[in-house]
């Protein structure tokens, strides 16, 4: 392969003392691709995730963007490189208002009256316009999530990582959030974190599957769904 | 510019002018240099309300950037025998300490809870270290530090470049009154700017801020510096206010007091800290001349209290009702419509 992968690691290894949460991966995703993350809890899918964004410095190995090392940088940085990330539990301002919270994502590269074009425009795309004015901690669970997505968005990331988009929502905002995905695709790359297979089945082109800090199984959606190994893992029966 | 924005930047700039202009006429002279000290304390009071409230860093040890702020202008005047100077030392001295103590903790990623005890520490450190320079070699040029005793006779301000002109009490009341205006129309623009909104999203979510690309601790050390800076303005207006400066204004009481009025006032206010610097100082001045109860026992009580009960302060408690009650008169309706209703019940 010629082309330099948008995101891709080396042997990347993180230990929490004597566990090895992630053993040497080696993982790459190309420039606007749609990958999701998937494993059984404790497979170092969020481990993995968070040396990705920085928040986690890996023991060993190293994580590169668009063939830079970006490793042990801060996270703000990795930030401005264009690397956005929207946690699983929803990492927003409660104290401010939805707008204020929109406004302070835009206003990171932008001056002036472009800053309140792009606010607007978010606002329109994610359907925040009822709730603009309110405090984002009083918002329910889902529009607060919609509201951590626009701040992502609004930092015009090359690619965006979210951490379980779909986890606590109801099944109209899962579907709408599916939508969100496929909508946000056509312009950013993506690599999704899920547990939830439905929702896997909604948006997963790639599908890249951890377990035991490895990856299993690497592939289209529709084989790596069917693939056996994969079945086991997640039904348990990999002891048999 | 909106109705609401002329009325909330107008009412403090008129009552504040009146005050400025109107109260060297109307006080005699002693009620006077009493209101003087309320101010110094009120500005002491804005430069954690803006670290602390704003920022959402608890600094313990406000008092060290004041005690630092009043001794660095002690002993330059003594030295120069010009105020000029002198006052700017004051002021860039502790921001220029803040910025040092700033980078050690927000670059190092210091816990917040650290925080706290590290500038509480910091703030006895000095007062141990002024406390034993008592012994006459402890100079710094002319100026003998004095140790437990303080610097007595400090010069006093002059007017700028002019020695032989020295400020009246007057003078330095509008000086101080004056550098209290500043403050809180600084502050209030500040947190109007890019910088005051990524400070005030960075007490709400540390991480989110980081996530969409801007630098935490660049931030919190520029606040942190810059609430040092008018704890030492306020420093140097208060050695003017007594020409004396002891080693106690170091000490964890004064400490302590900085952090009462603004809980008093209401953290995330500016008016609430001026108000609760003023009413407290006020009291502790009353109490003081009266000899039946200990100042420091009152202050404890007053803390209690408001922990318990009011534990947001006054002036958020006091907005939020009136807010409440200009706002929605309707529903009060509403209820008592329920309540009138046959079958409501009451």
């Amino acid at each position: 392969m010629t082309t330099v992968p948008l995101i891709e690691t080396r042997q990347l290894t993180m230990n929490f003392g004597g566990v090895q949460a992630v053993q040497n991966v080696d993982f790459s995703v190309a420039e606007g691709e749609l990958r999701c993350l998937i494993g059984p809890n404790g497979a170092g899918k969020s481990t993995f995730f968070k040396m990705l964004t920085g928040q986690l410095v890996p023991t060993a190995g190293e994580v590169r963007f668009r063939g830079r090392p970006i490793s042990g940088r801060q996270p703000h940085e990795i930030a401005r490189l264009g690397i956005g990330i929207k946690t699983q539990v929803p990492s927003v301002f409660d104290g401010l208002t939805a707008h204020e919270n929109l406004w302070l994502a835009a206003s990171r590269g932008k001056r002036g009256r472009a800053i309140d074009r792009a606010v607007d425009e978010a606002i329109e795309r994610l359907m925040l316009r009822p709730i603009a004015d309110r405090l984002v901690g009083q918002l329910a669970h889902g529009q607060r999530q919609w509201v951590e997505l626009g701040l992502v968005l609004l930092t015009e990331p090359v690619v965006i990582l979210l951490d379980e988009p779909a986890a606590g929502m109801t099944d109209d905002e899962t579907t709408r959030t599916a939508e969100l995905i496929h909508d946000i695709n056509r312009t950013h790359a993506l690599i999704v974190v899920e547990h939830d297979m439905a929702f896997i089945r909604k948006i997963a082109r790639a599908i890249t599957v951890f377990d035991r800090g490895k990856i299993l199984v690497e592939g289209p959606a529709h084989r790596v769904l069917s693939d056996r190994r994969v079945r086991d893992v997640y039904l348990g029966k990999r002891a048999a | 510019m909106s109705v609401g924005r002329v009325v909330s930047y107008g009412v403090p700039a008129v009552i504040g002018l009146a005050l400025l202009i109107g109260l060297p006429q109307l006080l005699d002279l002693f009620v006077l240099l009493q209101v003087t000290l309320y101010v110094v304390m009120a500005i002491l009071a804005l430069s954690l309300a803006f670290v602390w409230g704003y920022g959402g860093i608890l600094c313990l040890g406000q008092s060290a950037f004041f005690g630092l702020g009043a001794y660095a202008y002690a002993i330059t005047a003594f030295n120069i025998g010009e105020s000029s100077l002198p006052v700017v030392i004051a002021i860039l001295l502790p921001t220029l300490f803040a910025a040092a103590l700033g980078y050690l903790m927000f670059y190092g990623r210091i816990s917040e809870v650290y925080v706290g005890v590290i500038t509480l520490t910091v703030t006895l450190i000095l007062f141990n270290a002024v406390n034993s320079t008592a012994s006459p070699e402890y100079r710094i040029g002319s100026a003998l530090i004095g140790g437990y005793n303080g610097l007595p006779n400090v010069p006093s301000l002059n007017f700028p470049f002019d020695p032989d002109n020295t400020l009246q009490p007057d003078d330095v009341y509008m000086v101080a009154m004056a550098t209290l205006l500043i403050v809180y129309f600084g502050i209030r623009w500040i947190l109007r700017t890019r910088f005051g909104r990524v400070l005030v999203a960075i007490r709400e979510n540390e991480r989110r801020v980081e996530f969409i690309g801007f630098d935490a601790r660049l931030h919190k050390l520029a606040a942190f510096a810059l609430g040092a800076g008018i704890a030492g303005a306020a420093g140097c207006l208060f050695v003017n206010w007594g020409s004396y400066v002891s080693p106690t204004i170091f000490s964890m009481i004064q400490s302590a007091q900085i952090i009462i009025w603004v809980m008093v006032g209401g953290v995330g206010t500016l008016i609430g800290p001026i108000l609760g610097a003023v009413a407290l100082s006020w009291l502790t001045a009353e109490v003081g001349t009266q000899h039946v109860i200990n100042a420091d026992i009152l202050f404890g009580g007053i803390l209690i209290v408001f922990v318990l009960l009011v534990p947001r302060g006054l002036v958020p408690m006091l907005t939020e009702h009136v807010w409440s009650r200009v706002m929605q008169p309707r529903r009060k309706v509403a209820v008592a419509a329920k309540l009138a209703a046959p079958g409501g019940r009451a």
